[in-house]
């Protein structure tokens, strides 16, 4: 087979259209089926806020929300989630409106080179609703009951996702202010 | 013409007495806003309409010749457009401030995992497959050395010394000699390198993850041979730098080269494992400390040698005594390095490089040499403190070392220091340890232009923001020379057809960039003084009035049409006639489990006096970034080479241990002491970003020995080093 033709015939193969909701707008994207979510959102839809660390689960930097829950878009593939919802950072606020997160992360000082910054901030985003939800952690005392938000939890829970600025301790005030904002 | 500024001599504190209160005030970022929602465009965000992706292949031999790339084994993929390599790819990143292209091997391959050609495809997903499928053959060289410590090929220049070591060694009446080693490290910033090349005719654009933009143009007009006028760099966010975007990489020559070749716009960002690979690590490091004193605990001999590696052709050896030349001195002092050549991803400057790995080994043997003396360790430093640097007699510019050590000692309750092994809370010991701090301070050339309208200010200059907290402070020391609110003062940094700066490296970014900001900002005072017809220290510009002569006048009413001034600075006459560095005292409280060997780190405080601080929060945040680095160095962070190869085995950050959140308490405090270092620059500043690292893992280590005997000669204290050292303490 002339290799112009093969090209047509494995782009066919190769290629799909997935439909989901991304920060409460249907999107559709055409896509290589090796696609992950993190790539489609970054250069398929634009969505650069979402970041590649490095591609492996490791650093937390690609997180996004999956139907409520977080998860390493870099360890999705977007055939995989026809369909769902997807919220990104560019989905909590904007720089003229940022939510109670956001705005407590910048009076913090809970960042630095700000490239690990969304990926925390979606991460905490989840991270508190788990708390509230009651699921236990590592550093959790009890499997059952009310969790508290203290360091201890939040540093547990927020280990996924790496900051090599080490922002750390202002990261995690950050968070604890945001909560207390909240409730 | 721009107006070059040398600092000869000490200048008047402008900035205390403009009165604005705005430098040093604990300020938010300006671009936080959009860091935080993931609006700031990193060099791989976004992809140009037609764009096609490469992807770095890297080499599978340690030496050798590569005798084919075979473009056919790809050339049959759905989306592969071309397979690009040649004699101006780059074997490894320029070294810091190098100007100039770094080492192009041709078909050489001088280490495993060195970037040897470049596969673009319409799609990243193909470019990654083809790059997995390319068929490449090598010529290898037998017998290739990539253990550093096997290397016969060695380095070394006389030591250096003052006074007579051997005799005032022989003399002294306790003497230690211990050797520690560190193993190599990465700077893991978490931003991968990346490029995004785009050409316009003979022009071109490349937006890149760079620290130094400066120096980066003519690196890569030099590596592609064509005129640095050329050549315009954009990087107005890098995530993270740490030393290894100080020079221009493989990503952006080969991403230039593409592009050009294609006539269409080329991203390249290096896989986490290629990060490794292919950018500069941190040297490992064995080192031998001889401390010799009087039983009152007097210095009277201190010798610190070192071996360190890096590949054949780089000039960068890690300055491992740097710090130890100056910061207690004696009667005898000397100093060694030996370099080995080696077969190995080559070393490069990482966060602190020299402090970064000789202050564990220095503080951890003044810290045994206090136990010998059965002295305090915090009294034994304050003993020790030296009048002038001890190898050069240059007086110190400004040094609160004995301060920072004493208000640590009293803010930590060292007082509750127990002696060793013996505060036990459950499994675990408990213990405290410090260590002194210090990181030499430098003014690099560095350019700004400051634009006033009526409108409000705009600061150009090529200078990057890595997070160290750039657009603050330079927007800060406008607003406050300007008199205007630090809202009405826009940054523009990153990008190279700005006034060049000194770029972000060896913590001189703030110093320089600053300096030449305050500078430009001056110019345009004088400007005003002279319309106001008051003299320029009869000038106040205060919220956007100037007052001065008897007169008040809305700022905007002296400004017809756009004031515009450049200015440069550079080192002068203070760098020769004294001595600038950031000292500081890092205090910590580990715990370490009796059965299992953890080490949790409890709580860290850090004293440091670092000239003027321009913004309290910022600068907080650089130095609690040091300590944890510190923690990491201490305690977690390994990169590991295959010995038969030299291939980095831990080349990804699942392997590779950075602290994460669980690894660092919450209870981290930093105190900066009031100073201002006259003889620095002319905003009395001294550099920030590795002044916290600097002794801060020795004093974790000083803990753990506190806490349960061990004493861990070889880093990180990993558990099972640091139980093989409770054992051998009799724990």
């Amino acid at each position: 087979m002339p290799i112009a033709q093969a090209h047509a015939t494995f782009k066919q193969e190769s290629h799909m259209r997935t439909r989901f909701t991304v920060n409460g707008e249907a999107r559709e994207v055409e896509h290589d089926t090796r696609t992950t979510l993190l790539d489609a959102l970054r250069d398929q839809l634009g969505l650069t806020g979402t970041k590649k660390g490095c591609d492996h689960g490791q650093c937390g930097a690609c997180t996004v929300l999956l139907n409520g829950k977080r998860v390493n878009s870099c360890l999705c593939l977007a055939a995989m989630h026809e369909g769902d919802e997807v919220t990104t950072i560019e989905g909590l606020g904007s720089p003229e409106a940022l939510n109670a997160l956001q705005k407590a992360f910048v009076a913090k000082d809970g960042y630095q080179c700000g490239f690990c910054t969304p990926g925390q901030i979606v991460s905490a985003t989840a991270m508190l609703e788990e708390l509230r939800a009651g699921d236990p952690s590592f550093a959790s005392a009890s499997l059952e009951g009310e969790m508290p938000l203290d360091d201890a939890e939040i540093a547990e829970r927020m280990s996924g996702n790496l900051c090599r600025c080490s922002a750390y301790p202002l990261i995690r005030e950050a968070i604890a202010m945001a909560a207390e904002v909240k409730s | 013409m721009t107006k070059t500024f040398r600092m000869n001599e000490a200048q008047p504190r402008l900035l205390d007495e403009t009165g604005q209160g705005i430098v040093g005030a604990p300020l938010d970022r300006p671009e936080g806003p959009k860091k935080v929602s993931g609006r700031a465009h990193y060099a791989a965000d976004g992809l140009p309409e037609g764009a096609a992706q490469g992807v770095l292949v890297r080499a599978t031999i340690a030496r050798g010749r590569i005798t084919g790339i075979d473009e056919d084994s790809v050339s049959g993929l759905e989306g592969v457009i071309g397979v690009f390599h040649g004699p101006e790819f780059l074997r490894n990143p320029a070294q810091g401030m190098a100007g100039e292209a770094p080492v192009q091997p041709g078909g050489e391959v001088h280490y495993h995992g060195q970037p040897i050609a470049l596969v673009v495809a319409e799609s990243f997903e193909a470019a990654r497959d083809a790059a997995q499928r390319l068929v490449v053959t090598y010529e290898a060289e037998a017998g290739v050395v990539t253990d550093p410590a096997r290397s016969e090929e060695l380095e070394q220049d006389d030591p250096e010394t003052a006074g007579d070591f051997e005799a005032a060694f022989a003399a002294a009446e306790v003497t230690l000699d211990r050797s520690y080693t560190t193993p190599a490290q990465a700077a893991a910033a978490m931003e991968p390198h990346a490029a995004l090349a785009e050409w316009e005719g003979d022009e071109l654009t490349l937006r890149g993850a760079l620290q130094m933009l400066r120096f980066n143009k003519e690196e890569l007009a030099d590596s592609l041979g064509i005129p640095a006028e050329k050549v315009r760099i954009l990087a107005p966010y890098v995530g993270g730098g740490f030393g290894s975007k100080l020079g221009i990489g493989p990503e952006a020559v080969a991403a230039a080269l593409a592009s050009r070749t294609l006539g269409r716009p080329v991203r390249v960002v290096m896989t986490r494992q290629t990060v490794f690979d292919a950018v500069l690590r941190r040297t490992e490091t064995s080192q031998r400390l001889r401390l010799g004193a009087d039983r009152d605990g007097r210095l009277r001999a201190l010798s610190h040698d070192d071996r360190v590696s890096n590949i054949q052709g780089e000039g960068f050896a890690e300055p491992v005594s740097q710090a130890s030349q100056f910061l207690y001195g004696a009667e005898g002092l000397s100093f060694a390095q030996t370099l080995a050549r080696v077969s190995r991803t080559p070393a490069g400057s990482v966060r602190a490089p020299g402090e970064a790995v000789g202050m564990l080994a220095l503080e951890q043997a003044m810290d045994e040499l206090a136990e010998m003396l059965e002295m305090c360790p915090v009294a034994l430093r304050l003993k020790n403190l030296p009048e002038k640097n001890p190898m050069t007699g240059q007086p110190f510019s400004a040094t609160r070392l004995g301060d920072c050590l004493r208000e640590g000692a009293e803010r930590f309750g060292w007082d509750a220091r127990k002696p060793m092994g013996s505060r036990r809370e459950g499994e675990w010991y408990v213990g405290m340890g410090m260590a002194s701090a210090a990181r030499s301070n430098m003014l690099v050339k560095s350019a700004a232009r400051v634009r006033l309208s009526g409108e409000g200010a705009v600061v150009e200059t090529d200078m990057t923001d890595i997070g160290t907290g750039t657009y603050a402070i330079l927007g800060q020391i406008a607003a406050e020379m300007l008199g205007l609110p630090v809202e009405k003062v826009e940054v523009r940094l990153g990008d190279t057809s700005f006034p060049g700066a000194s770029g972000s490296g060896g913590s001189f970014g703030a110093n320089s960039a600053g300096s030449a900001t305050f500078l430009a900002a001056k110019a345009i005072r004088e400007t005003l003084a002279g319309r106001m017809g008051c003299g320029l220290s009869e000038l106040t510009l205060q919220e956007g009035i100037a007052r001065g002569g008897n007169r008040e006048v809305p700022l905007a009413e002296l400004i017809e049409e756009e004031l515009v001034e450049e200015a440069s600075v550079e080192a002068g006459d203070t760098s020769e006639s004294h001595f600038s560095s950031g000292f500081g005292a890092h205090f910590a409280e580990v715990a370490v489990h009796a059965y299992t060997g953890e080490v949790r780190v409890r709580r860290m405080l850090g004293v440091m006096a670092m000239g003027r601080i321009l913004n309290e929060k910022t600068a907080r945040s650089q130095a609690l970034g040091g300590m944890i680095w510190g923690l990491g160095a201490a305690l977690t962070e390994e990169m590991a080479h295959d010995p038969r190869t030299g291939h980095v085995v831990s080349r990804d950050l699942a392997n590779y241990h950075v602290p994460a959140h669980a690894d660092v308490p919450g209870d981290m405090t930093v105190v900066f002491l009031e100073e201002r270092d006259d003889m620095a620059n002319p905003i009395q500043t001294k550099g920030i970003g590795e002044l916290g690292i600097s002794g801060a893992g020795a004093a974790i280590l000083n803990a753990v020995r506190n806490a349960c005997g061990a004493r861990v000669y070889d880093m990180p204290a990993t558990p099972d080093r640091v139980i093989a050292a409770m054992e051998a303490a009799g724990f």
